[in-house]
């Protein structure tokens, strides 16, 4: 069961969400796909991740997630460093279907100031019909 | 595939709402809405390949051509010799331009003496229909378009023959006079006879022998490319042993008002054989593992059938067709086309001229790559002169050229659910086309590279 309250989205289907810190750290946030992505997708066969220490900037192409029939871009919700990446995710794409809030994170990035994003709420306007349930990552693992 | 005029408003298959119900994801496919998906691509694919999955095909047209000249109408609109298949047998042809080019790929059944059904893409379905009615006219024949009477069902894996046998509303004994009449043996062994001299002295025997009549109406017996009239709820169906996957496989014409019911009692009678329901997108993946084209894709108006291996489709030693004309001077001259755009080496013919995968002269290959990611459609082919095919720059460093030409482009491209590697078809410049040559295809700005291998890449094991 995902705790959505606990997430921000981006109307490109990412989900983010801060991590504690303690003080004087950098902040940080881990950043994945929803299962609404994962799922308009297909099954996911090859995820290409930016490598660590790479610098991203808010709203740029940083890599790739492919299914069998098509390409999804990942991009990045916000600026920052990339401190690590899913080495897990790049081995088994698969995890992107069925654990896309969990075993399925892409990246963790260290950021100073963070962009406007969605809350819950208003990402499931968004998605309007297709609004994200209770049992959506059991349903996207089925 | 590419840009075209909005679509009206889409077309539902009579199975629809069964798909409905099994929370099927669907896409756009031809002005219909189809399932693309139903548990996952992987899934369903794999269950074509180890066990069975069940495939609603309503979108494909169904074309009945009947009357005295039919068999010899179709010898002249297509580009195979139609009239020497045998009552029940099928034929995968072209439908031809008078440029030689392909306006559509095409199986015909023949299910009587006089009558045949020509199955057609569905995006294609208007023009498919159009063009036969209209080369139809000297011919005392008749082209109706049975399309909204027909929904069409495949199933298809290894373990589809039992799957179908279990069926048990479906009645393999009852024969229809008017469908398949009693004599189709010895119309087989005749025909049979004229096209292929090895086959024929193996069927003769088969017919001296009393079995073999019964068996010819019964599941078992049923060869591939193969058809027979089943009864399902006391109505005919056509029940054929093609299909689209490079597996054993089943494909049933059914009428629209039974379908949903045929649907349900497949699924049925499949569960315990791990039947699944399949959608468009293993259907593509399958097709492309087992090499086959697919229109829109390998198959244009721009393409002649030699480039894209079916030079053995059209049928030359048969009298007139049409875009024989066209396909006698492409054999002749001395690189296809190639020589009619002005002699310049292909490789430089590319701008300015119509953009198409198959520009005149390049051939259809297979290739396949390392890793895990695939060469889509559209992705540009580069010669691979380096040694050892390097990833980067390769084509940069060998050449002061910094932009050399393309040699090719990809046609349709994935990673290989069965194989694990990424395979596409492409069509190349005839220079480069030859089996082991490394070539590299610019995937979204990254040079990654690949070889030519000989099609199909995944073979059933037969028995």
């Amino acid at each position: 069961m995902t705790d959505y309250s606990a997430l921000t989205f981006t109307a490109e289907h990412e989900w983010i969400r801060l991590e504690p810190v303690s003080e004087g750290s950098p902040a940080t946030a881990t950043i994945g796909i929803t299962s609404y992505a994962a799922g308009r997708l297909g099954d996911v066969v090859f995820v290409d991740l930016p490598e660590v220490g790479a610098e991203i900037a808010n709203g740029s192409v940083v890599g790739e997630i492919e299914s069998t029939k098509s390409v999804g871009e990942l991009f990045a919700p916000l600026n920052g460093i990339v401190l690590a990446k899913n080495q897990s995710v790049e081995d088994s794409p698969e995890l992107v279907n069925s654990d896309p809030f969990g075993e399925g994170w892409l990246i963790k990035v260290e950021f100073t100031e963070l962009p406007e994003l969605l809350t819950f709420a208003e990402y499931q306007a968004l998605l309007g019909d297709d609004a994200l349930t209770d049992d959506e990552t059991d349903r996207a693992g089925a | 595939m590419t840009a075209d005029p909005p679509p009206p408003a889409p077309v539902f298959s009579p199975l629809h709402a069964v798909h409905v119900a099994a929370n099927a994801s669907f896409t756009d496919f031809a002005g219909w809405q189809m399932p693309v998906r139903y548990s996952g691509d992987l899934a369903e694919h794999h269950a074509v390949r180890t066990a069975a999955a069940i495939f609603d095909l309503s979108h494909m047209a169904e074309l009945s051509i009947h009357g005295p000249d039919a068999a010899a109408f179709l010898d002249y609109a297509l580009a195979g010799k139609l009239s020497a298949i045998a009552l029940g047998q099928a034929k995968y042809s072209l439908l031809l331009a008078p440029s030689g080019g392909i306006i559509d790929d095409v199986v015909v059944y023949r299910t009587g003496e006089s009558e045949f059904m020509v199955v057609a893409n569905a995006g294609n379905h208007e023009v498919a229909f159009e063009t036969l009615l209209e080369r139809s006219a000297p011919f005392d024949v008749e082209v109706v378009d049975i399309s909204d009477d027909l929904a069409l069902i495949a199933v298809q894996g290894p373990r589809s023959r039992e799957i179908v046998a279990a069926t048990t509303a479906l009645a393999f004994d009852v024969v229809k006079p008017g469908t398949v009449h009693t004599d189709t043996v010895h119309t087989d062994t005749l025909q049979v006879g004229t096209v292929q001299t090895d086959t024929a002295q193996v069927d003769t025997v088969q017919v001296d022998t009393p079995r073999s009549a019964p068996d010819a109406r019964s599941l078992e017996s049923l060869k591939y490319y193969w058809s027979l009239t089943a009864a399902y709820s006391g109505e005919p169906i056509l029940v054929a042993r093609t299909g689209y996957t490079g597996e054993d496989g089943f494909e049933l014409y059914v009428p629209v008002r039974l379908a949903a019911e045929l649907w349900r009692d497949l699924v049925t009678a499949g569960e315990p054989y791990g039947l699944i329901p399949a959608g468009l997108a293993s259907r593509d993946t399958l097709r492309l593992e087992a090499g086959m084209p697919l229109y829109g894709h390998e198959l244009s108006l721009d393409t002649l059938p030699a480039q894209a291996g079916l030079g053995r489709v059209p049928n030359l030693s048969k009298g007139d067709f049409v875009g024989r004309a066209a396909l006698e001077n492409a054999a002749s001259a001395p690189t296809a086309l190639g020589a009619e755009t002005g002699g310049a080496p292909s490789a430089f013919v590319d701008e300015g001229e119509t953009h198409s995968p198959s520009t005149p002269s390049r051939v259809l290959v297979g290739l396949v790559g390392d890793g895990k990611r695939a060469a889509r459609a559209g992705y540009p082919l580069y010669a691979d002169d380096t040694p050892g095919g390097t990833l980067d720059n390769a084509a940069g460093d060998t050449h002061d050229d910094p932009a050399p030409a393309p040699i090719g482009e990809i046609t349709s491209g994935v990673l290989s659910p069965t194989l694990g590697v990424p395979i596409a078809m492409a069509y190349l410049d005839p220079a480069f086309a030859a089996e082991g040559t490394a070539v590299s295809v610019d995937v979204r700005g990254k040079r990654l590279p690949f070889r030519v291998t000989p099609l199909p890449f995944y073979s059933r094991k037969r028995a």
